[in-house]
């Protein structure tokens, strides 16, 4: 290797009329090429008279990479030409993904915006025949905010006294168990908390209740606490820690009073995430609390809606005027978790905790 | 901010004696809460497995045929006959489908927010990423029942016209989408998020030296990704795509409300037919007589096996590089 090296260095300065950078196709060309693609394509398609929009975006799609790659291997060469794929390739990737969130989004709103409307949102579905336009989702609602109200009543001290443990006491065995199971729950199918709730149902001969269904989103919501909070506790730095021990202060009251209050922000963050993954489950609700036409305001006795439930019997339904509540129910929902979203992390920017660095 | 305001005014406490000997009984209480609610924890794990066993085992024992292997699902007989054979076929077979659409887009769209994405834009697109995987699962079931399927059709006529002769995408009846491919397809697109933003994780954490090296020697932004990027991320991609696998096994809405089900095992993935563990527990449970439920928890507890084999392996797989990697999601 070394003697090639210097055989190689050696004839290097006889060449100075040869330029340093390669030759590289203009900054225009890939648009450029597109454009061509397109016109191309669209030519073709017209041209053997195919109806289908998706066969003359495929053809200029394929046009266009295959284009690229001649020019691109004659101007610079077949390593650039490569990547010249990969970045196209790697862009489709992208659009691909974009479409089914832009259609998604779009549907919802355009078909749900049908049977929106306030009465909508106050309004039972009490002495409405399916077949009927009218009625509402404000029993839905109700159930909604009740079953998750209940279940993050539940999960969040759970959830958060589990994090502790597991920053700031966890060492050995069980904390390892412990790490290791709640990644495994993050994991359960949804239908799966509402089977194992449903068995204790059937062992105690219990009937439909809102809190059934809390207690099946309980199991969902718990993993998903769990885990923002241990993220947001070990973002807390030590000096905080060590700086209140140094103190006298003993450990539970440095916890409660320095390490949480430091990481409330993303804490409160977690577990608004959480309460909109489980406001959108379906299942554990069909299977425990049954839904209802009727308002009943009362989680601990008879069978309750709730938002997600609503939406899915209203498709079961299947008449047109069924179609659009349920349209307009999942927009209801969609924005409800949307501006959970938007508010949770809204507030992890907000109170983004000091890293120390 | 608060902490000075709150450790300001500690320093008189070490002075009285009796308030740190109330600051040691606290501190037990709170380890006691704390260490309990993890044990907890395991014990709801442990109940779960518990309790659906024996429901099953309640169950199975009145089965009349082989649970494992029966096309059939009838516990409402005079002789229950149940089994998991189509539901086990159905689930795998969408399940794979989903992953062989999803995890090359999902690396391609990882790929694109780390290393392709103009800068300004990379953060606003991981964000909307994140909000693809906050839409609630229902939704993408009727999203895809009553956009998908319609729009799938030709898809299905022109997969069925060109690659026929592969048995697999041969469409021997007409009819609409309702088929385990659309179910494949709408759960690659709901497990689309998770395996990106896992993805996408990995890749930032790709040593920033591997990189300049690569660039350094010449190679194209191409080649940084082929030699150091992808190498680096290998494993992070396969349990990002395990987590997906897993949410895909046991999406319960989208596929009850997408597939028209039978209990028939089917080759031709296009026609519609076949079912999956949740979707048959959904379709099945309100008109399930005791046993009827029994049955349904049984199936339920092979589902929950499922997931629990192929997210504990993709922990781990995570767990064995986590100091290199932050793939905590």
């Amino acid at each position: 290797m070394s003697h090639a090296t210097v055989q190689d260095v050696a004839p290097a300065p006889a060449a100075p009329h040869e330029p340093l950078a390669s030759k590289h196709l203009p900054r225009w060309a890939p648009a450029g090429i597109a454009v061509l693609a397109v016109v191309l394509g669209v030519g073709i398609g017209a041209g053997a008279g195919w109806h289908s929009k998706v066969q003359w975006g495929l053809i200029s799609a394929l046009l266009f990479v295959v284009i690229t790659y001649v020019t691109s291997t004659a101007v610079e060469g077949k390593r650039q030409a490569k990547d010249r794929i990969a970045t196209s390739v790697v862009w489709v990737c992208f659009v691909l993904a974009v479409i089914p969130l832009a259609s998604l989004i779009w549907e919802t709103v355009s078909r749900g915006s049908k049977a929106f409307s306030i009465d909508f949102l106050t309004h039972s579905m009490a002495g409405v025949a399916s077949f009927q336009p009218g009625g509402g989702v404000y029993h839905a609602l109700i159930g909604t905010l009740e079953q998750v109200g209940i279940a993050t009543l539940i999960s969040v001290p759970i959830g958060l006294l589990t994090a502790v443990y597991l920053v700031e006491y966890g060492k050995g065995a069980l904390a390892k168990a412990v790490t290791f199971f709640v990644d495994v729950m993050t994991g359960i199918p949804s239908i799966v908390a509402g089977l194992f709730i449903l068995t204790l149902v059937l062992m105690l001969g219990l009937g439909p209740a809102g809190y059934l269904g809390s207690l099946a989103l309980t199991i969902l919501m718990i993993p998903v606490v769990v885990r923002s909070t241990e993220e947001m506790l070990k973002l807390v730095p030590n000096e905080l820690r060590e700086a209140s021990l140094a103190l006298g202060i003993p450990k539970w009251r440095t916890i409660l009073k320095v390490v949480i209050p430091t990481a409330i922000g993303g804490i409160t963050t977690g577990v608004m995430l959480a309460i909109a993954r489980v406001a959108g489950e379906t299942a554990p609700i069909m299977l425990l609390v049954f839904g209802s036409p009727m308002i009943n305001s009362n989680p601990f006795k008879d069978p309750q809606s709730s938002l997600p439930f609503y939406i899915w019997d209203q498709y079961r339904v299947g008449s047109e005027a069924s179609y659009d509540r349920a349209w307009a129910a999942a927009l209801v929902l969609i924005a409800f978790v949307m501006i959970l979203n938007l508010v949770a992390r809204g507030i992890a920017r907000w109170k983004a905790p000091k890293t120390g660095r | 901010m608060a902490i000075s305001t709150e450790t300001s005014p500690a320093p008189p406490a070490p002075r009285k004696r009796v308030k740190q000997s109330t600051g040691r009984a606290g501190d037990k209480v709170f380890l006691g809460l704390s260490r309990g609610s993890g044990i907890l924890l395991l014990v709801l794990m442990a109940s779960i497995a518990a309790f659906l066993t024996y429901r099953s085992v309640l169950a199975i024992s009145k089965d009349d045929t082989n649970f494992l292997t029966t096309f059939n699902w009838d516990p409402a007989a005079a002789k229950p006959t149940f089994g998991i054979a189509v539901l086990l076929f159905g689930t795998v077979v969408s399940s794979v489908i989903a992953m062989a659409i999803a995890v090359p887009v999902a690396v391609g769209i990882a790929l694109f927010i780390s290393h392709y994405a103009p800068r300004r834009l990379a953060a606003p697109l991981a964000y909307v990423v994140d909000l693809l995987a906050a839409v609630p699962s229902i939704i993408y079931g009727i999203w895809g029942a009553l956009f998908l399927v319609p729009y799938l059709e030709g898809t299905n006529l022109w997969l069925d016209q060109y690659l026929g002769w592969t048995y697999i995408f041969d469409k021997t009846e007409v009819g609409v989408a309702r088929s385990i491919f659309t179910v494949g397809v709408l759960l690659a697109i709901m497990i689309l998020p998770i395996i990106t933003s896992v993805s996408r994780e990995v890749f930032l954490q790709v040593p920033r030296i591997n990189e300049e090296a690569a660039l350094a020697l010449g190679a194209t932004r191409w080649e940084v990704i082929r030699l150091s990027v992808l190498p680096f991320g290998r494993s992070g991609v396969i349990s990002a795509s395990m987590l997906g696998l897993g949410r895909a096994l046991g999406e319960t809405m989208a596929v009850a409300t997408v597939l028209s089900p039978s209990f028939l095992i089917s080759g031709h993935v296009l026609d519609a037919g076949g079912g999956t563990f949740a979707q048959n527990i959904a379709a099945k449970f309100d008109e399930a007589n005791p046993l009827g439920r029994d049955a349904l928890i049984a199936s339920g507890l092979v589902l929950f096996i499922l997931t629990l084999l192929v997210n504990g392996a993709a922990r781990m797989i995570i767990a064995r590089r986590k100091e290199y990697s932050g793939a905590n999601a």
